[in-house]
Parts: C-alpha cells; structure tokens; sequence
C-alpha cells in the first residue's frame, strides 16, 4: 500500500495483481471476441476460457467439466441451493447459524431447515450434525461453509463430506474466503459443490465459480436460461477477461500459498502480540484451524464503526460486524452465533490480510489501535477505566 | 453511507466530552443492545445550563449528535434546552443518513431526560415540564425506523 495507508479488509476484496491485469488486458482490448463465435477471433476467446477453466479445476483437484463459472460468489450459493431444491421443494436442509447472507437468506425461503448451533470457538460440531442428519432423514441438502467470512474459522468440511457421502445427502460449501487462502482439495472434502470468487484472491469483482462434482450435474438445474453457455446451466456471454483473470489469480495463489501463509502468520503474530496488552480484548473464535489472514477482535465498551472512522482517519481499512457499518438493527449474525453478548458483538473488529500487506502497514495498525481503543473509551458510558 | 463534513468534525474532535464533577443533573438514554447509549450531565444553577458534558458509546453519528446537542444547549435555560429538536441537530450537523436518524432522536431524549432528572432532584415532577416521547423499548428507535 502507498505511503500512511493500511489495508486490513482483504476479506472485503483485494488489490488486482499486476500479472492477473496484464492476463486480462488483452481480452479487455483487441481480443474482444465472443466465445460463441466461429471465426478466430471467437474461439481465441473460447480457447482463454478454457484454459481458465483447467486452472481453476486444477487448483481445487476437480475435472475442467466441474466448473461453472458465475458472476460472483452469491451467484454460486445461490444456484447451489436453488438448483438442486427445485424438484425436492418440501425436503430438509442442514445449514449452520452462521453462514454468509448469500446462503442464509436462500435457504430461509424453505420450510424444513435445521441450523447447526456455532460454538464460542467458531466451530459447528459432527455431534450435532449427526443428529440433524438422524433426526431428518429426508434431508436434500447440506450446506456449510468452508471457512467463516468473519471469524475464519475453517469448519470440519471432509468429515462433513464422509457423512453427506455415505449417506447419498448433497453436500455443499461456500469456499468465498478459503479459496486461494487455504489449499482445497474437493476429492478430499467429498464435496458435491463448492462456490469460489476471484476478488478475495487478487482476480477482479464480478467472476465466481461453482464447481459441481460430475455425478451430481443432473441435479443442478440452469441457474440462468438462454444460450448454451456453461455446458447450457448458466446463460450469457462470458465474462472472458474476468474469468481469464481468475484463472491466473488461482493459479497464483495455489503457486505461492506456502510462503504467503509463513508470513501472514508471522503478522498476524505480531498483531496477536500487541493487542494482548489492550485489556479487555477478546479474540473472536479459535485461532486454531482459522484462515492465516483473519483476525477478529471485540473490544469491550466501544462500538464498532466508530471504531472504523476513527482507524480511517488513520489511514487504515478495516470492516466490522458492527450493526451500524450494515445498515441493520443487529450486528454481527455471526458473532451473535458464537454467543457473544449484543454490546460486545457491536464493538468487533475485523482485520484480513493479504500477500500485499507489509510490516509497515501493521506497525502504522499497532501504533494507532491501542489509542484510538483508549479515546473511544475514555468517551463511553460503558467503560469504567 | 457518507457523513457530511460537520458530522465528520464533531466525531473528529468532539465538544464537551466527559464527566461533570458537580453534576447537579444526569440524563442516560438507549441500550448496548442497539449499540447506543447517551449519557448527559448537566450543572444547572438559576435555570440555566451553566456547563454540560457527555459520554456516548455509539457509532460516529451518535457520538457526533452528542456532541452538536451540548453545544447547543450549553448556556440555555431549561425551557430553551427541552425545545431542542432532533430535527435541529440534525439541521445543525448538514444532514444525516436515513439509517441514522435515531441517533439525533437519541440526543434530544438525553437532554430531556437529564433535565428531567433536575427537576426530579428539585422535587418537581418532570412530567409537568419534560414530554420525553419515550420510544418502544423493544425497538431501537427513532424516525431512521432502525439502529443503523
């Protein structure tokens, strides 16, 4: 980042890198062609998307064939849950308290739905899978994210794919954070579907993914009707140089994850570290099994967007689950899931790194927090200092 | 959601932040469940507001219609002070956002309450003198319709 400027909200979106741009430029430019076209400068256009498609498929170990691509993550859970419920409409769905609003408010539109209880960790539990599953034997669907977008509390997804597997239970999971952070390797989750989207890995805004395990295919139906695009389940011109551009970020990111992941725990320690000595600060959820570039912290007595501003007019990103940065009457579902009291959920801080971040950006982070936390305080009814 | 420049000034470096020691009034309105609580204190002295403070845990609008609303009582009498509007500071701060509104409704309860609070301390019923148009208390309220 540029000089007095911090960037914590990568779980937000990240910065385009420069050989995802220079990939995309060309289809943005002279190589213009529809994919659908005859012609050369068509199936150049078509050749792009494929050779997209295969990096894609090979990053999370899936067959080219598997992967549909969409218009951004919400597009992918919500074709996930749509496409398959469409001919079971009156089955069961396993789903847990915490998921993104890209999946919640899809599956609340059906009758029989069981929400897996998150516990103070960030973790849902087999246990209670196990029973749901038991106790709904008529269940279509199972849908649990991978890791949480708030939290990054990776949640036991292959033992979760054992069980939807033996039993036959369509199983998917919103992988939004998790790809390009984290390996993902569908064999191993025995997931059906996965959703995936290019902005949380330096790939631009508007092209996601689903991939949907070839066995499963004929129990998607078309999310968007019209021409034969995406093997005729998703209809509409290509968005080439986006879907280009995601093939190289993915690519990227599997390339470089080991030494990325080496250090972003290392900032992340030192983040760790320096909040340790704010007092009454909590870290929200494990920091065990947890995305590398997440951390998120409550601090008792302050709210959350004034938190925010103030660490703006600092120079610093960072996103909350505070009601007030949202525009709803509650704040954050997902800590108010962990159990978290309202006025503390209000007062949370999420901060979500990146391969760009640099020391420097979180020196500028470590200087101004435990200040800007003491003059939020030092002006609250609610903090007895 | 944008905050105009005056929002943005006061949240920067709000007025009267604090605790009054001879506080001879204390008014303490919203809950941590909606994520604001004001809280006034006011030395009162001949009818007049001879010095006020605040405390406000909130967002920047909160803490900003906190600080606008003292100013602009800070001097008054107790008459002048209760015909403080929300749609006064919110005049007063170039607008807020829709969702935000409650926070200026918030602000002009706080003064209400903590002016009511004198005229209890005095032996006088509020009732007489303060219309605090108590808002529902399962809601956060105000005219924005939600918390924010």
């Amino acid at each position: 980042m540029s000089n007095n400027m911090a960037y914590f909200d990568n779980a937000a979106t990240t910065k385009i890198s420069d050989n995802v741009l220079a990939a995309m430029m060309p289809y943005l430019t002279e190589n213009y062609g529809n994919p659908s076209s005859i012609y050369r400068l068509g199936t150049e256009s078509w050749r792009a998307v494929a050779e997209a498609r295969a990096k894609v498929a090979t990053a999370i170990n899936c067959q080219p064939n598997e992967i549909f691509f969409t218009g951004s993550g919400s597009e992918a859970n919500n074709w996930a849950i749509k496409g398959c419920m469409e001919n079971e409409p009156q089955s069961a769905v396993i789903t847990s308290a915490f998921e993104h609003h890209a999946v919640l408010h899809v599956v609340k539109k059906r009758d029989n739905i069981t929400y897996l209880p998150v516990y103070d960790d960030g973790f849902v539990r087999l246990a209670d899978f196990t029973r749901a599953l038991e106790n709904n034997p008529d269940t279509a669907l199972v849908t649990i994210m991978h890791a949480n977008n708030e939290i990054g509390t990776i949640q036991p997804i292959a033992e979760i794919g054992t069980i939807c597997r033996e039993r036959g239970v369509l199983f998917h999971t919103d992988a939004v954070q998790s790809v390009g952070n984290v390996h993902i390797d569908v064999q191993a989750m025995n997931v059906d579907m996965l959703s995936l989207t290019g902005h949380k890995f330096h790939a631009m805004k508007g092209v996601g993914a689903l991939y949907v395990r070839k066995a499963v295919q004929r129990r998607l139906g078309s999310f968007i009707r019209g021409g034969a695009q995406e093997s005729g389940k998703r209809a509409g011109t290509e968005n080439v140089a986006g879907i280009v551009g995601l093939g190289v970020a993915i690519e990227e990111a599997v390339s470089d994850m080991e030494r990325k992941n080496a250090k972003l725990l290392e900032l992340r320690q030192r983040i760790l570290n320096e909040v340790a000595h704010i007092p009454k600060a909590r870290l929200n959820g494990a920091i065990e099994s947890r995305l590398p570039n997440n951390l998120n912290f409550s601090f008792e007595g302050i709210e959350g967007e004034a938190l925010l501003l103030q660490l703006d007019m600092s120079g610093i990103c960072a996103s909350s689950g505070s009601a007030c940065t949202s525009g709803s009457l509650d704040p954050s579902h997902v800590l108010l899931a962990l159990g978290l009291p309202h006025e503390i959920a209000h007062g949370s801080l999420r901060l979500t790194m990146s391969k760009y971040t640099t020391d420097e950006e979180v020196d500028l982070l470590l200087t101004k927090l435990p200040i800007i936390v003491a003059k939020l305080r030092a002006m609250s009814p609610m903090w007895e200092g | 959601m944008i905050y105009t420049d005056e929002v943005m000034k006061h949240f920067a470096e709000p007025q009267n932040v604090g605790e009054l020691d001879d506080a001879n009034a204390v008014g303490e309105v919203g809950n941590a469940k909606c994520g604001d609580i004001m809280k006034i204190f006011l030395r009162v002295e001949d009818n007049v507001i001879q010095d006020v403070r605040f405390k406000t845990f909130g967002c920047g609008a909160a803490i900003a219609t906190s600080s606008v609303a003292t100013q602009m009582i800070k001097g008054k009498t107790l008459e002048e002070a209760l015909a403080l509007s929300n749609k006064t500071v919110v005049q007063k701060l170039g607008g807020l956002p829709p969702a935000k509104l409650h926070c200026s409704v918030l602000a002009e309860q706080a003064v209400k309450a903590a002016v009511a609070d004198y005229y209890t301390r005095q032996g006088i019923d509020p009732a007489l003198f303060v219309n605090m148009n108590e808002c529902d208390e399962h809601h956060c309220c105000g005219e924005g319709g939600n918390c924010g």
